[in-house]
């Protein structure tokens, strides 16, 4: 219980210095918003009320305070480019984002793991020469190239898989995931390459245990020896791995859904970046930034599901 | 001639490394009568844990292998079973306790979860009746507050308790035969004595027979029928643990009698043999005690002792023993 609440207190410093360091690096890049809105011949007095409205004439302290509500209350100011507030700009697109992010994890989870037990299982001076190779590989390619690939040969060869564009998942589910499969494999891949190795380590780690050969000599199957002794275990310090994986994937959301032209939270950010569309990039950064600490946080909770010696720590 | 649950015969195993072969285990004999508590005592590094591990068939399989000999059980030639039939017996007819009763637990799960796995993996019944077993059997190896326990998870007991709970994991299927390798030997003192006790006891009442493994003879007098001990992967003296104690007869078997901790001189210094336990395979030729040996003679250099007869029940190999016997130490010669 102290655990969860230290992790708690620990979330809520983390989003305190996140927000101040977001702030500070608007006030002391280069550029004015104000005088970007209006362009280079407006007056003086024009600029001097638009300053007035957005609230930037006031000390810094009060101008954070100003962000941080606006942050709780949905209030992030309106988009230069786009003359709408950065709220609901960001909403509209967040759920195409998350369906990305999932959908990715879910495919890292799904294939990592089982690779890594299987390989676990397997282990010799050939296979994990070819698993070290596949791993320097998956992580050596960039993620564009990735993406274009699958493009070129799933995406033009299975009509099921778009190239590009996104389908609702009210609209249709079907189309959803064959829209979303392809960006989502190619999040998924260099992040696969990483973290299978991950688990397999953990896996080969703990079978070398001694519990593991008490699990076998009370007469357990192979079976429920790996899957239920070792496998738990070693989910401990995956779990540790699958938190920075989740960060990756956010990141490399940003530039799948360009290859992949998906009106996604990272094609905002990339436009309001190239417009200098200065409310929409610091609201965006807030977002990514909170959802980062809070899965930090989603997975400190897990770990106590894992792990009763966290769990019932005093 | 009363039946042995378990015989061992010329048991070799072996680790395969990038250096060659060890022999960790090298031609042990050995028979378990049923009922008894047999010691297995000898310094560490002498093979005990393979042995053990060989007759439960876990020995590590990436690079250790049964290489030769036969592990009867009831007739039954576990070097020659299949991996199911292994699986039967592991747990259910033989049965193991570890040296570090902390890590031999689960962390991640309850004692109630393990070992109510361990009944409900060779008996088919209910969550509920198993887990009333649980309950009944950690009250048995003397565990208090065994309802609340089942709920525990390891790292919360301590190493006297995990030990009980591995006792009680082990006893569970009422097997036949138990191997207890160091069972008290990462415990405190008193804790030791409480849990030889309890073995003691769970022979007597189940009737279960005991291969009690330790580097302690002190241990040994306290519990054991007979006692076989061990040097360097094989067999040196075995006999009764009387006759053991009174007329040693192997160097390396006197040497370890010495070096038992007395209690009523704390303050002196122990007796320790000199020298080391050779590595496995460093020795190719002769007695290896040799190099430790204070009678070594010639012929100790050259040839490799057979087991002799001291008496029908009491063989040693050793080269100052070998003119009194008459043929072969059989093991199997003992009286009832
Ligand atoms: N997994 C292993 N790989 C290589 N050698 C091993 C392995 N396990 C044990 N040995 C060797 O086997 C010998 C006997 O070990 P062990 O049976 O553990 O001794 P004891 O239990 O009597 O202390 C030791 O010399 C040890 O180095
Ligand atoms: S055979 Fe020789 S070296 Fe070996 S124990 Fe006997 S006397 Fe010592
Ligand atoms: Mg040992």
């Amino acid at each position: 219980m102290t655990y969860i609440i230290r992790r708690f207190i620990l979330l809520f410093v983390t989003l305190i210095f996140i927000s101040v360091i977001t702030f500070l690096v608007f006030q002391i890049l280069p550029g004015d918003p104000v005088r970007t809105i209006l362009g280079p011949e407006a007056e003086e007095v024009q600029v001097e009320t638009l300053r007035r409205q957005m609230g930037l004439d006031k000390p810094a302290h009060v101008q954070y305070l100003n962000l941080v509500q606006g942050f709780f209350q949905g209030d992030m100011g309106d988009s230069i480019r786009f003359s709408r507030p950065v709220t609901s700009l960001i909403m509209e697109r967040l759920p195409i984002t998350i369906s990305l992010a999932m959908f990715s994890l879910i495919i890292v989870i799904f294939v990592a793991i089982p690779l890594g037990i299987f390989t676990a299982r397997r282990e010799n001076k050939w296979s994990d020469f070819l698993l070290s190779s596949f791993t320097q590989l998956g992580m050596a390619i960039p993620t564009f190239f990735v993406g274009m690939m699958l493009i070129l040969f799933i995406g033009m060869t299975f009509s099921f898989f778009s190239t590009g564009g996104y389908v609702p998942w009210s609209e249709s589910v079907a189309g959803a995931i064959g829209s979303l499969a392809l960006p989502a494999l190619t999040i998924a891949l260099p992040q696969i390459a990483i973290s299978f190795r991950y688990a397999r380590n953990a896996i080969l780690e703990q079978s070398k245990l001694d519990y593991v050969r008490t699990a076998r000599g009370k007469g357990l199957t192979e079976a429920v020896v790996v899957y239920k002794h070792v496998l738990k275990n070693s989910m401990i310090p995956v779990l540790t791995v699958f938190g920075l994986i989740l960060a990756e994937v956010i990141a490399g959301t940003i530039v799948v859904e360009q290859v992949f032209s998906l009106p996604g939270i990272g094609r905002l950010l990339i436009t309001a970046v190239s417009y200098r569309d200065f409310p929409v990039v610091q609201g965006i950064v807030l977002y990514i930034a909170f959802v980062v600490v809070l899965i930090n946080f989603i997975v400190d909770i897990l770990y106590t599901v894992l792990d009763p010696r966290i769990r019932l720590k005093e | 001639m009363t039946g042995s649950v378990l015989e061992v015969k010329d048991l070799r195993t072996s680790f395969f490394t990038p250096d060659g072969e060890i022999p960790a285990v090298d031609g042990v004999k050995f028979h378990l009568k049923e009922g008894e508590i047999l010691g297995i005592v000898g310094e560490s590094g002498c093979g005990k844990s393979v042995t053990s591990l060989s007759i439960m068939g876990l020995v590590p399989a990436q690079n250790g292998k049964i290489v030769g000999g036969e592990i009867l059980f009831r007739n039954e030639d576990l070097t020659k079973v299949s991996a199911k039939r292994m699986r039967e017996i592991r747990g259910n007819d033989i049965a193991m306790i570890y040296q570090e009763p902390m890590s031999s637990l689960n962390p991640v799960f309850t004692i109630g979860n393990q070992l109510m796995e361990a009944i409900r993996t060779h008996a088919k019944m209910s969550k509920q009746e198993a887990l009333k077993m649980a309950v009944d059997i950690l009250k048995r190896v003397g565990l208090p507050r065994a309802e609340e326990l089942i709920h525990s998870y390891p790292h919360q007991l301590s190493g006297g308790m995990c030990q009980r709970v591995m006792i009680a994991m082990a006893l569970v299927c009422e097997p036949q035969v138990l191997i207890a390798d160091e069972p008290t030997t990462a415990l405190d003192v008193t804790i030791q004595a409480q849990i030889l006790d309890l073995m003691k006891k769970l022979n007597e009442e189940l009737k279960t027979s005991i291969i009690l493994i330790t580097h302690d003879l002190g241990v040994v007098a306290e519990v054991c029928d007979r006692v076989a001990v061990m040097y360097a992967g094989k067999i040196v003296e075995e006999g009764f643990v009387n006759d053991i104690f009174q007329l040693p007869k192997h160097p390396y078997t006197i040497g370890l009698i010495k070096s038992i901790p007395d209690v009523r001189f704390k303050k002196r210094k122990l007796y320790s043999i000199p020298g080391s336990v050779p590595k496995p395979g460093t020795l190719k030729q002769g007695c290896l005690f040799a190099p430790r040996c204070l009678h070594a003679f010639d012929r100790c250099h050259k040839a490799t002792p057979e087991m002799v007869a001291a008496s029908p029940s009491h063989g040693v190999r050793c080269f100052l023993h070998a003119s009194q016997e008459e043929g072969q130490y059989g093991g199997n010669l003992i009286k009832s």
